[in-house]
């Protein structure tokens, strides 16, 4: 009994402090996506490319194959980070598509027709509401969608090459085997 | 002096903080307006976590108090309002979680701590009334007849 009386609050102390140690590891401004293994919510959104007009955005327009939905905007600096590995996709292939979140004007094909552009289809959301539909906190944030339209993966933050190798291109490759 | 420094204190209590509703995000309505303030102060800001979406200028803040705004005139109730956004950012959006599997430490955590707290203390007590006990009994006729021959070994000077 007394070695009990000693025990448990060293046992109980020490759960605390695992339990915050590994809360000092993780990063608070990551949410979990209400979406996922939920179909994409629908949207029907105009191409933010003055000139383009059959290549905006819709929910349907992801089926047949593992998509992934970047979400971006001229104004954010991580994105310009994330840019060349974009680029680098989609010279790869993989299919990328665009939401051009809260953009005022055409400053989102402006960036674009500067840095280059990695996206077949480009949805434009300047009221920034799909972006909220998809619980988006920032740009920016890419949603890893199947070949049935379905939401599997949220990345919040720029796709860096580690990204890439090790989380993203594992889980496209399973989802393009996936019947 | 004295008087000045009096004002100053009065005048700064009285300063409330400043408000990140604009002007012209604000409702017509009074009524449905202080329906939107109430809701807006118990749901967070996703980009600045510790705030308000009442009191955070982020524009995603902003675009939140508006759609609050734009459900109540379409004739939302509040807990409508909310599940819209929970839909969206789950229910971390809500200052208030509300009791669930992933909440239970939460909700639970302080009274058992309370609880443990208490448990600690209770067992303190004892062993201390236990210990006081003991100290006030009164010597049996061995430790009496035991004392009695250890105070005639000593020496008596």
């Amino acid at each position: 009994m007394r070695r009990l009386a000693f025990i448990a609050p060293v046992v109980v102390f020490l759960g605390i402090a695992v339990a915050l140690f590994i809360g000092l590891g993780r990063d608070p401004k990551i949410l979990p996506s209400m979406l996922i293994d939920k179909p994409l919510p629908a949207f029907d959104l105009p191409d933010a490319r003055p000139g383009t007009v059959d290549r905006g955005l819709a929910s349907t327009d992801f089926t047949g194959e593992p998509m992934l939905l970047n979400v971006f905007g001229s104004w954010c600096v991580s994105c310009r980070v994330e840019h060349p590995m974009l680029l680098r996709l989609s010279q790869e292939g993989v299919p990328v598509h665009g939401l051009n979140w809260k953009d005022p004007g055409d400053a989102g094909a402006r960036w674009l027709a500067d840095l280059g552009d990695p996206y077949s289809r480009i949805g434009y959301d300047p009221t920034g509401r799909t972006g909220i539909d998809l619980g988006v906190t920032g740009a920016p944030e890419t949603f890893v969608i199947d070949k049935r339209g379905i939401v599997r993966y949220r990345h919040v933050g720029p796709i860096t090459p580690d990204v890439w190798d090790e989380t993203l291109a594992p889980l496209m490759a399973r989802l393009r085997a996936e019947a | 002096m004295k008087r000045l420094a009096a004002l100053t204190t009065a005048l700064s209590l009285m300063a409330g903080p400043a408000l990140a509703v604009l002007p012209e995000e604000q409702l017509k309505d009074p009524a449905l307006e202080a329906r939107a303030r109430d809701l807006s102060k118990e749901i967070r800001c996703v980009v600045c976590q510790n705030q308000t979406i009442d009191d955070s200028d982020a524009p995603l803040a902003a675009d939140l108090r508006v759609i609050v705004r734009e459900r109540l005139l379409a004739g939302d109730t509040d807990q409508e309002v909310i599940d819209y956004l929970v839909a969206r950012y789950g229910t971390f959006v809500l200052l208030k979680p509300p009791v669930g599997v992933d909440t239970l430490v939460l909700w639970l955590g302080p009274l058992a701590a309370v609880l443990l707290g208490g448990v600690g203390v209770a067992f303190y007590w004892r062993s201390r009334a236990r210990a006081s006990t003991e100290a006030v009994r009164p010597l049996d006729n061995d430790e009496k007849a035991r004392l009695a021959a250890l105070l005639k070994e000593t020496p008596p000077s």
